[in-house]
C-alpha cells in the first residue's frame, strides 16, 4: 500500500470559522513536528483532542498532536510517569489506575460544558493547566508537571525539567509552558509526579447555606488539620437547594475519623451529613459522582449562556457573585474558583469592575470571544513581558497567534 | 570556578555610583568602604570570595526601584542578596557589582487565616514566617535546614525545598504572588491571594530564577493548618540497596509520609560520635515521618513497619513520645554539623530517580576510591534528592580541586541516570559550567532568551546559572 505523506491525514470536523480547513498536520514524531514548525510560515491551530476550544478564535491550519501518543516510561515506585503529548488522558489514567495510582490534580473533562466531542489528550490538559477540585490540596496541573519537551516556533526541540521530583536546574520553563495554550511551543512529551490511589472517601455535606456562610464554612474546614481535598458550594444543587460539599480522602479509618471531626467542627453551620465511598467496593460511589459533577461543572449542562471562570480570594467571592446577576454559579476551591453562567455576550468584567483576581471567558460564541478578551487583560508591564516572551518563543507568530490575546 | 574580570570602566565610576545611591537611600544603607563591603564577599559557598564595589540595604520597594534605576542607567551589575546562605554561590558578588540586600525588608504585611495566606516582605527569614502564624495553628511548609537564617527572597530565587516537601511541595508550590522590580525599575504585581495565573505563569518562571529576572520585594505565601501530630520511625538496614527498595515500596503502598530521610554508614557513625542519638550500628538508615491524629499515625506507621519487616531490618524503632521523636531526628538534624566537625566537606545536591538509588550509591562508593576522598550520604530519599558530602582538607593544596572534580563526576552521574544537577540549592556559580551536561545549547539559548526579556542588558546577577562562555556575548552588551 502506498503510504500517504506522514503529515497529511483525514480532515477533522471543526466548527465555526475554520470550517473550510482540509489538510491537517499530524506529526508522529518530535522530529517530524520540528520539521513542520521550522518550515511553517503561516498560523497554525495547535490541537490535542480539540475538546477544549478555549481562547480567542484562531484562523489557521490545524496541527493535531493526536498521533503522537504513548507512555514512554512509568515507574510506580518512583511515582513518575512520562507520556507523549497526544496520549489520550483516559489511557494515562488507566495505566495509573492499574497500579493504584492517579494524577494528583483531578483534571476536568470539558466536553459536556463546551459541547465538544473527541478524545481529551494529556497535552491539552497541560496546555490549559486543567485542574479539578483537588487543586486546593494537591496543587494544579503545573504543580504535578515535572518535565516537558516541546518544539518552539522556530522548530527547535527543547527540554526543561525532567523526570525527577525535585529539580531547580535552570529556569523553570515547565511552569511557563503549563497554561500557555500552545502559544509558546507545541508540547511533545510530559512528565508528571503522581500519587497513590485513594482507598476511601467521605463527603461532608451542609445544606441550605447562603453563599457567604458557605464560604465561611469551607474556610473553617480548610483551616482545620483534617486535610480537606475538595471544598465546593452550589446555590442550586440537584434538588434545587444550596449544598456545600467537603471531601476527605485516605485510609478508611482515618477518613471516618476526619469526617467526624469536620462534622463536629462545622456544627455552628448546621447539622452536616456524611456520605462515604470505598474504592474496594468497585463501582463509582455517590461521593465520586458528586465530585465529578463539581469537576466538570455539570450543573451548567444543557443551560444556555456564556460560561466564565473567575479566580479570586475565596472570601471576596460571594460579594463579586452578587454583582453578576448570573443564571447559575458554582464555587469550587473553597470559593477561590467561581464558575458563572451568564446571558450570551455579557461583559462580565465590566460588572465585576476592579477586583483582585482574574476572569476567563471559557464558553461563548466565536463573536463574543473575538470581541471580549478571553483571558483577563494584564497590567501594561506584564502584558509587555508576555508579548516579548511570545516573540522569543515564536518569532514567526505561527503558534495559535492571538489565542491568549496580544497582536496577531 | 572562574568569575568574569571586573570592568575597569565601572570601577572607575565608583564614587559617582556611590553618590547617586546616597541621594536615594539613607546614609547607613549604602556601604562602600572596604571594611563594610567585606561582610558581603561570599555566601555559604565560602571557597569563593570577592567584596562587591558597594552594598545597599533598601527598606522599601520604592528604594529598590530607585537603586535599580540608577544601576541600570549607569550600567552597573546588581547582585540581589537575601541572607547569604546559598550553597551555590548565587549571592557571590563581583568586584564591579552592587549587592542589593533585602535584609531590612522584613515586615509581615498581612495574615489572613480565612484565606490561608500571609504577605511578607522578602527579607523576612523563613522560620519567622512560621513564627508569625504558629500560635494560631498555622505554618509555612517549605523548611530548608537553613530556615533560621535564610530569607524568603532567597527561597524564592532558589525554589528551595526542605525535609517536609515530599508531602507539601517546595517553594514554588507554596508561593501565590510576588512584587517584582525589574532592572529598569518597573514594579510588577504577579499573582496574589488567588490561585493560578491570569495569563502566562510568570510566577512559576520567577521562582527559581536565581535573582536574574528581577528583585522580589514582597511575597504572598500559602500557609497551612498544623497537623494534629507527627511521629517518625527509624529503620536500620544491612545495605543501601535494601533501604532503597524499602523506600520504593513505602511510596507505592499509598502512605504519603511527610519525610523519608536516608543516612549511610559514614554519616551514622559520625553523627553518633557527635550527637549521641543512639543510632544503631548499621550500613543504612531511614527515618520516615507521618502526620495526623494518634490513631492515624498508628495506622500509617503500621503499614510502613509491615513493609519494612519484609526487608529484614537490623533495627526498627517506632517513636512513642515527643522525646523519642526528637531523639530519632537528632542525628539527622546534626548530620551536616557533625561531618563539619571532623572535616571540610562539600555538599552536593543532585536528584536521581528513586529507582536508581542503589546503583548511584554503589557508583559513588567506587568513585570515592578512585578519587581518594571519602563521601557520606544523607538525603531526602522519598524524592531522590541526594546530598553526598565529599570530605576534603582545605589546607591541603590541590584537595579542593580534586573534590570539585569528584563532585562534578557525581552530578554527571545524576544526569546520566535521568536526574538533574541540582534539586534545591540552585546552579549559581557552582554548577554553572556543568549545565551543558544536562541541557543542549538550544535549551540554554532559550533560557537566556527569557533573561533577555526581563533584563535586556544582562545586569542582574549576570555571571550565574549559564556557562560563562555561553553568556559572554550577552554580558558584554552593557559595557
Ligand atoms: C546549613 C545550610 C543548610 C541548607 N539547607 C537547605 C535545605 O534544606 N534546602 C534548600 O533548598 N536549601 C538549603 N540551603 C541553601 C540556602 O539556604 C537556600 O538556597 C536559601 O533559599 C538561600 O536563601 P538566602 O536568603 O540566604 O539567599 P542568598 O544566599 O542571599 O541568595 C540566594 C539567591 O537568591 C537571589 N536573591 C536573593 N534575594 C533576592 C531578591 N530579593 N530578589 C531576587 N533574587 C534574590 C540571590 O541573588 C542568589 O542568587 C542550606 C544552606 C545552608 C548553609
Amino acid at each position: 500500500m502506498q503510504a500517504r505523506p506522514a503529515h497529511i491525514r483525514n480532515p477533522v470536523k471543526i466548527r465555526g470559522a475554520e470550517k473550510e480547513q482540509a489538510a491537517v498536520l499530524t506529526p508522529e514524531t518530535e522530529i517530524e513536528l520540528a520539521e513542520m514548525l521550522s518550515a511553517a510560515s503561516a498560523p497554525l491551530r495547535v490541537q490535542g483532542g480539540g475538546t477544549r476550544p478555549i481562547g480567542r478564535p484562531v484562523v489557521g491550519e490545524v496541527l493535531s498532536m493526536a498521533d503522537m501518543r504513548g507512555i514512554e516510561l512509568y515507574e510506580p515506585g518512583a511515582l513518575t510517569i512520562v507520556v507523549k503529548a497526544g496520549t489520550p488522558l483516559a489511557d494515562v489514567e488507566a495505566a495509573l489506575a492499574a497500579e493504584n495510582q492517579r494524577l494528583p490534580f483531578e483534571p476536568m473533562d470539558h466536553r459536556s460544558l463546551m459541547g465538544t466531542d473527541g478524545v481529551p489528550t494529556i497535552g491539552g490538559v497541560v496546555a490549559a493547566n486543567v485542574s479539578g477540585p483537588r487543586r486546593i490540596q494537591a496543587g494544579a496541573c503545573r504543580d504535578s508537571l515535572i518535565g516537558v519537551r516541546f518544539v518552539d516556533g522556530r522548530g527547535r526541540i527543547m527540554k526543561n525539567g525532567g523526570r525527577v521530583m525535585k529539580n531547580v536546574t535552570g529556569y523553570d520553563l515547565v511552569k511557563l509552558m503549563a497554561g500557555s495554550y500552545g502559544t509558546l511551543g507545541v508540547l511533545s512529551e510530559l512528565s508528571f509526579k503522581v500519587l497513590p490511589g485513594v482507598a476511601a472517601t467521605a463527603c461532608v455535606l451542609l445544606r441550605g447555606l447562603d453563599d457567604e456562610t458557605a464560604v465561611a464554612a469551607m474556610a473553617a474546614a480548610l483551616g482545620s488539620p483534617f486535610e480537606v481535598s475538595g471544598a465546593a458550594h452550589t446555590p442550586n444543587g440537584l434538588d434545587g437547594d444550596p449544598v456545600t460539599m467537603l471531601r476527605v480522602e485516605g485510609f478508611e479509618a482515618s477518613v471516618a475519623y476526619r469526617a467526624g471531626r469536620l462534622q463536629a467542627l462545622l456544627a455552628p453551620f448546621g447539622q452536616a451529613e456524611i456520605e462515604t465511598g470505598l474504592a474496594a467496593d468497585g463501582g463509582v460511589s455517590g461521593t465520586d459522582t458528586g465530585w465529578k459533577w463539581v469537576r466538570d461543572v455539570d450543573g451548567f449542562k444543557g443551560k444556555d449562556g456564556d460560561v466564565w471562570r473567575i479566580s479570586v480570594k475565596p472570601t471576596d467571592a460571594p460579594e463579586l457573585v452578587a454583582k453578576l446577576d448570573a443564571r447559575d454559579v458554582l464555587y469550587d476551591w473553597g470559593g477561590g474558583l467561581v464558575w458563572a453562567l451568564v446571558p450570551g455576550g455579557t461583559d462580565l468584567r465590566a460588572k465585576l469592575a476592579d477586583f483582585a483576581g482574574h476572569a476567563t471567558l471559557i464558553r461563548a460564541s466565536e463573536d463574543t470571544r473575538a470581541r471580549l478578551p478571553v483571558f483577563h487583560p494584564e497590567a501594561a508591564p506584564i502584558a509587555a513581558l508576555s508579548a516579548e516572551l511570545r516573540k522569543q518563543f515564536d518569532p514567526k507568530g505561527i503558534l495559535n497567534p492571538g489565542l491568549m490575546g496580544g497582536e496577531v | 570556578m572562574e568569575m568574569p574580570t571586573p570592568d575597569p570602566a565601572i570601577l572607575a565610576k565608583k564614587s559617582a555610583v556611590v553618590a547617586r545611591l546616597m541621594s536615594v537611600l539613607p546614609k547607613d544603607a549604602v556601604i562602600h568602604e572596604e571594611a563594610g563591603t567585606r561582610a558581603y564577599e561570599c555566601d555559604a559557598l565560602t571557597a569563593y570570595k570577592c567584596p562587591p564595589m558597594v552594598a545597599v540595604l533598601p527598606s522599601t520597594t520604592e528604594e529598590v526601584v530607585a537603586v535599580l534605576k540608577i544601576c541600570n542607567e549607569m550600567g552597573v551589575p546588581v547582585v540581589p542578596r537575601g541572607s547569604g546562605t546559598s550553597l551555590a554561590g548565587g549571592a557571590l558578588p563581583t568586584a564591579d557589582s552592587v549587592i542589593l540586600g533585602v535584609a531590612r525588608l522584613n515586615d509581615v504585611l498581612e495574615t489572613d487565616y480565612q484565606n490561608r495566606i500571609i504577605r511578607v516582605q522578602s527579607g523576612r527569614t523563613n522560620l519567622s514566617v512560621t513564627g508569625a502564624v504558629e500560635e494560631d495553628g498555622f505554618f509555612y511548609a517549605p523548611d530548608p535546614s537553613s530556615q533560621l537564617a535564610c530569607a524568603i527572597a532567597g527561597n524564592i530565587a532558589m525554589n528551595s525545598g526542605g525535609a517536609h516537601c515530599l508531602k507539601y511541595g517546595v517553594t514554588t508550590n507554596n508561593l501565590l504572588g510576588v512584587t517584582l522590580v525589574t532592572m529598569d525599575g518597573q514594579v510588577m504585581e504577579i499573582g496574589g491571594a488567588h490561585l493560578d495565573a491570569a495569563g502566562y505563569d510568570l510566577l512559576g518562571l520567577v521562582c527559581g530564577s536565581e535573582g536574574q529576572l528581577g528583585v522580589v520585594t514582597e511575597a504572598t505565601l500559602r500557609i497551612l493548618p498544623k497537623p494534629e501530630g507527627a511521629r517518625p520511625v527509624l529503620i536500620g538496614f544491612d545495605d543501601n540497596e535494601t533501604a532503597g527498595a524499602c523506600v520504593a515500596d513505602i511510596i507505592k503502598a499509598g502512605v504519603l509520609p511527610v519525610a523519608i530521610e536516608f543516612m549511610d554508614r559514614l554519616c551514622i557513625e559520625t553523627t553518633e560520635k557527635f550527637a549521641n542519638a543512639g543510632y544503631p550500628d548499621c550500613n543504612a538508615l531511614l527515618i520516615v515521618e507521618v502526620e495526623g491524629s494518634e490513631a492515624e499515625i498508628d495506622e500509617q506507621l503500621g503499614v510502613i513497619l509491615q513493609i519494612a519487616r519484609r526487608y529484614d531490618p537490623v533495627e526498627l524503632r517506632e517513636s512513642k513520645s515527643a522525646e523519642e521523636s526528637a531523639k530519632i531526628w537528632l542525628g539527622r538534624k546534626s548530620a551536616f554539623g557533625a561531618v563539619g566537625q571532623i572535616n571540610d566537606y562539600m555538599c552536593l545536591d543532585g536528584t536521581i530517580p528513586v529507582s536508581s538509588l542503589p546503583y548511584v550509591l554503589r557508583r559513588i562508593g567506587e568513585m570515592s576510591k578512585e578519587f581518594g576522598l571519602e563521601v557520606g550520604n544523607v538525603f531526602h530519599a522519598g524524592d531522590g534528592n541526594m546530598h553526598p558530602l565529599i570530605l576534603f582538607d582545605a589546607n591541603k593544596p590541590g584537595d579542593l580541586e580534586i573534590c570539585e572534580a569528584f563532585g562534578a563526576e557525581i552530578l554527571k552521574l545524576c544526569v546520566e541516570v535521568g536526574g538533574c544537577l541540582t534539586g534545591e540549592h540552585g546552579v549559581g556559580i557552582e554548577k554553572r559550567d556543568l549545565m551543558t551536561t544536562q541541557f543542549t545549547p538550544e535549551d540554554l539559548e532559550l533560557q537566556m532568551q527569557v533573561k533577555d526579556v526581563f533584563d535586556p542588558a544582562w545586569l542582574l546577577n549576570p555571571a550565574k546559572v549559564f556557562p560563562l562562555e555561553a553568556s559572554a556575548s550577552r554580558r558584554t552588551l552593557a559595557a
